[in-house]
């Protein structure tokens, strides 16, 4: 097991290294000089060289590199070149309202779509199954942000039971979750349906075989087989796909954000692109790049707890 | 709006709690605004919605300017002009001070102009300043400032948010937390989500029925945007980017939708520098092939006026030379055939904004009839300015020039994006700049259009319109934009 740990966390590393590397190339090899864009096009020659200089733009790009991953190593970000503050306070204002978005959204694809697959394979070839697997296609097929468009027309101008975007502060919990709820069933729907469609075929697979036969003949109802036989075993691909959302739901409030103009990470990176803010960009692909990897870490540690095979090694 | 029927018990409710709370919302208006600005300070960064915020507001310069454009007192209560054009010598009002509670006078003007000239300086305007040769300050109330040579446009320069009046003791941290001398003060900012300013009872204008409490609030998409306005959320969008919905606005007695100008001019832009489009027939043709109408209305829903050249209609010196390149296909096909270039092939690179990518598409079309094959590509704002502003890497682009009094643009020579190098047109614009006398600038500011009609540069789109969407009863707001800041002062509630 500490080896296995050893061995996430060595991969870990790597993958951070890496993708600086590949951002900080990238960042410079794209067209777009960050003080042209914060000066504008009627700036002079001369004020943007003093802007390049003050932001230490003229050095060699490998020195720069270093320079900004040592102060990295010693937990120095950095300071934004277009918002003017330190890149962790930046980051630190607005990642509460992500990951309680990311959070929430996870939280109501997996139980959502757990029951709605679980629910039409015990029902399997019936209405409700056929039901179920229509509203799911359905969701696959609509787009995240034409879906939040619709909801906030239907919600917020028409019903006006729920506020069209914007985000109160955490002052007031009660303001702050309703304000997260529409951006949470937008981003959960597709991913729902994406899940519950796996789990549906997945359950349906091992009720198909040998040993849930068996449990059926020697007289177990069908909630017992489900929950003592075949959840258990259907849940690899179940998990593996849960992981693999994980990472769409954090990259998919980038989109979100913007709809709901939700003070975010998402609509951070969106603007720091735009702006060239070399500090925050780098910031922010490292810290997207580590939940992914932090998330792939802990589906193969569920892959452990699921499954005993795959313990040894 | 209707309300369902079953409902109105719920809108008697709501109604009567919006009476109890009218007169604390009297107290308050929300601006929505695409733009989030990245600091603060506008004599620090170029981008637009950092004027809007601060400029006139947060903080003041020496002059100012109306609706109309004309230049009024403000730091500077009034001001002598020598003969020849060179010394301005500026009296300051009195009583003044800064948010902070110092004082402002002669010393804070002369460290705003050092600072804004200095070698080190990064301000984006920093070529309004290029004239100035001396500040100096005889006495606390007084700044005389010494120009190498006349410039017409100094004074309306000077009232620019470039040109914000700054504390040396505060100035570093203007950025996060800006100290000016303006009517309202910063209060707080919650990047990507909203930025305050409250009243500042001591400023020496403060009345009572300023509006206390300016809520700014970031939406940058179209359609969050209308959602926010349809649920009052916000009660002002004062740049409305969806100029589709503004009939939906029109019809309901909530909103007064006002449709003003701006000093944007939407042009085809075609690089000068290089073929096909160093040939004048080319560039000829391509205006003859283009129709603004139908651009207007594709791009912009038929808001925004069509201009025959590089200049705002709303202004006094504006000649009408939309009739020049009428269409004409025939004509177009003619001029490409003798300039040789029979099939002719050339990109245009569209930056991300609405009206360039909906008048991209209309003017591909436009141009395939009299023979010239347009390949689109659209392009990243960083990129735009790396690529095409910068390297003059492009065949043709869409862009609005949105500042005033930018005729000069013609001038700035080869390198500058247009890859246009006129000596005749350099020494009219050398002529505009230093011309004192009203009347010879209004005849020269027409040669200068008209040049750069008959060369057919560019091709002449339209002009920005500023589309703005208010709640009904909200009144003292601009409805145009003759420059980028956009006082809050006059706001009223009815």
């Amino acid at each position: 097991m500490t080896l296995f740990l050893l061995r996430k966390l060595g991969t870990l590393a790597a993958t951070l290294i890496a993708v600086s590397v590949i951002v900080f190339a990238v960042m410079n090899v794209l067209p777009g000089d960050p003080a042209l864009v914060m000066l504008g096009l009627d700036s002079t020659p001369d004020a943007q060289a003093a802007l390049r200089e003050a932001l230490g733009l003229n050095a060699p790009v490998h020195i720069r590199y270093l320079d900004w991953a040592g102060a990295v190593l010693q937990g120095d970000f950095g300071v934004s070149y277009s918002f003017d503050i330190p890149v962790g306070d930046l980051i630190a204002e607005r990642l509460p309202m992500t990951l309680a978005l990311a959070f929430m959204a996870t939280l109501l694809t997996v139980t959502t779509a757990l029951a709605l697959g679980v629910f039409a394979a015990a029902r399997h070839g019936r209405i409700a199954d056929w039901g179920v697997m229509a509203i799911s296609q359905l969701g696959i097929a609509l787009p995240a942000f034409w879906l939040a468009i619709l909801l906030v027309i239907l919600f917020a101008v028409t019903l006006r039971l729920l506020p069209p975007g914007g985000f109160p502060g955490w002052e007031d919990p009660g303001a702050a979750l309703t304000a997260l709820i529409l951006p949470t069933v937008s981003l959960t729907l597709v991913q729902a349906a994406i899940l519950a469609r796996v789990t549906r075929s997945s359950v349906l697979e091992v009720m198909r075989l040998d040993y849930a036969r068996t449990a059926r003949a020697k007289g177990l109802s069908r909630g017992a087989i489900l929950r003592r036989h075949v959840l258990p075993n259907a849940l690899i691909p179940i998990v593996t796909i849960i992981g693999l959302q994980i990472a769409n739901l954090v990259t998919g409030t980038i989109v979100i954000e913007n709809v709901f103009y939700l003070p975010g990470l998402g609509r951070l990176i969106f603007q720091s692109i735009a702006n060239r803010d070399l500090p925050t960009v780098q910031a922010l692909v490292l810290f997207f790049a580590a939940v992914v990897v932090v998330a792939n870490f802990l589906v193969d540690l569920a892959y452990a707890a699921i499954d005993p095979r795959l313990r040894t090694g | 709006m209707t309300t369902p029927f079953r409902l109105a018990p719920l809108g008697l409710a709501a109604g009567l709690l919006m009476v109890a709370g009218i007169a604390s919302a009297q107290d308050r208006v929300s601006i929505g605004m695409q733009q989030e600005p990245t600091v603060l300070d506008p004599t620090a960064d170029a981008t637009a919605s950092i004027d809007v915020i601060t400029a006139h507001n947060i903080f003041e310069s020496l002059t100012s300017v109306d609706e109309s454009g004309a230049i009024l007192p403000q730091l500077a209560q009034s001001w002598e002009v020598s003969e020849d054009g060179t010394v301005y010598t500026f009296t300051l009002v009195e009583g003044a001070t800064f948010h902070d509670g110092s004082a402002f006078d002669s010393a804070d003007v002369v460290f705003t102009f050092e600072r804004a000239m200095g070698e080190d300086s990064v301000n984006p305007s920093k070529g309004i300043f290029g004239p100035v040769a001396r500040v100096e300050a005889p006495d606390p109330g007084t700044v005389v400032i010494t120009l190498s040579q006349p410039d017409a446009f100094f004074l309306f320069n000077i009232a620019q948010g470039d040109a914000s009046i700054v504390a040396p003791e505060t100035v570093e941290t203007n950025t996060t937390n800006p100290i000016g001398t303006g009517p309202y003060k910063f209060d707080s900012w919650t990047r990507g989500d909203r930025l305050t300013l409250t009243a500042n009872t001591d400023h020496r204008a403060y009345t009572e029925d300023m509006i206390d409490t300016v809520t700014f609030r970031f939406v940058a998409d179209p359609a969050a945007a209308v959602a926010a306005l349809m649920t009052e959320e916000i009660d002002a969008f004062p740049g409305m980017p969806a100029p589709e919905t503004l009939e939906q606005f029109k019809a309901d007695p909530r909103f007064d939708v006002v449709v003003g100008t701006t000093e944007g001019e939407v042009i085809l832009a075609l690089n000068n520098s290089k073929p096909p489009f160093d040939d004048i027939r080319v560039r000829q043709a391509v205006n003859f092939a283009l129709d603004r109408e139908a651009i207007i209305d594709g791009a912009y829903y038929g808001y925004g006026a069509p201009i025959g050249s590089f200049f705002p209609p709303h202004h006094k010196s504006y000649v009408d030379l939309t009739g020049v390149y009428a269409r004409d296909v025939d004509k177009a096909k003619a001029l490409l055939a003798e300039a040789g270039v029979g099939d002719l092939t050339v990109t245009l690179r569209l930056p991300h904004f609405p009206y360039a990518k909906r008048s991209g598409e209309i003017i591909q079309s436009q141009l395939a009839e009299a023979g010239i094959a347009v390949e689109i590509e659209n392009v990243e704002w960083a990129f735009w300015i790396g690529e095409v502003y910068r390297k003059l890497n492009y065949d043709m682009t869409i862009i609005a020039h949105t500042s005033p009094n930018d005729l000069g643009n013609f001038a700035r020579g080869p390198d500058y994006y247009y890859g246009y190098d006129n000596p005749e047109f350099n020494a009219l614009w050398a002529e505009i700049r230093a011309e004192s006398d009203p009347e010879a600038l209004d005849a020269l500011l027409k040669d200068g259009q008209r040049f750069v009609t008959d060369e057919a540069v560019h091709g002449f789109l339209f002009q920005l319109p500023k589309l703005g969407v208010y709640k009904t009863g909200l009144s003292g707001y601009w409805a145009s934009a003759p420059v980028l800041f956009a006082p809050l002062k006059d706001l009223r509630w009815n």
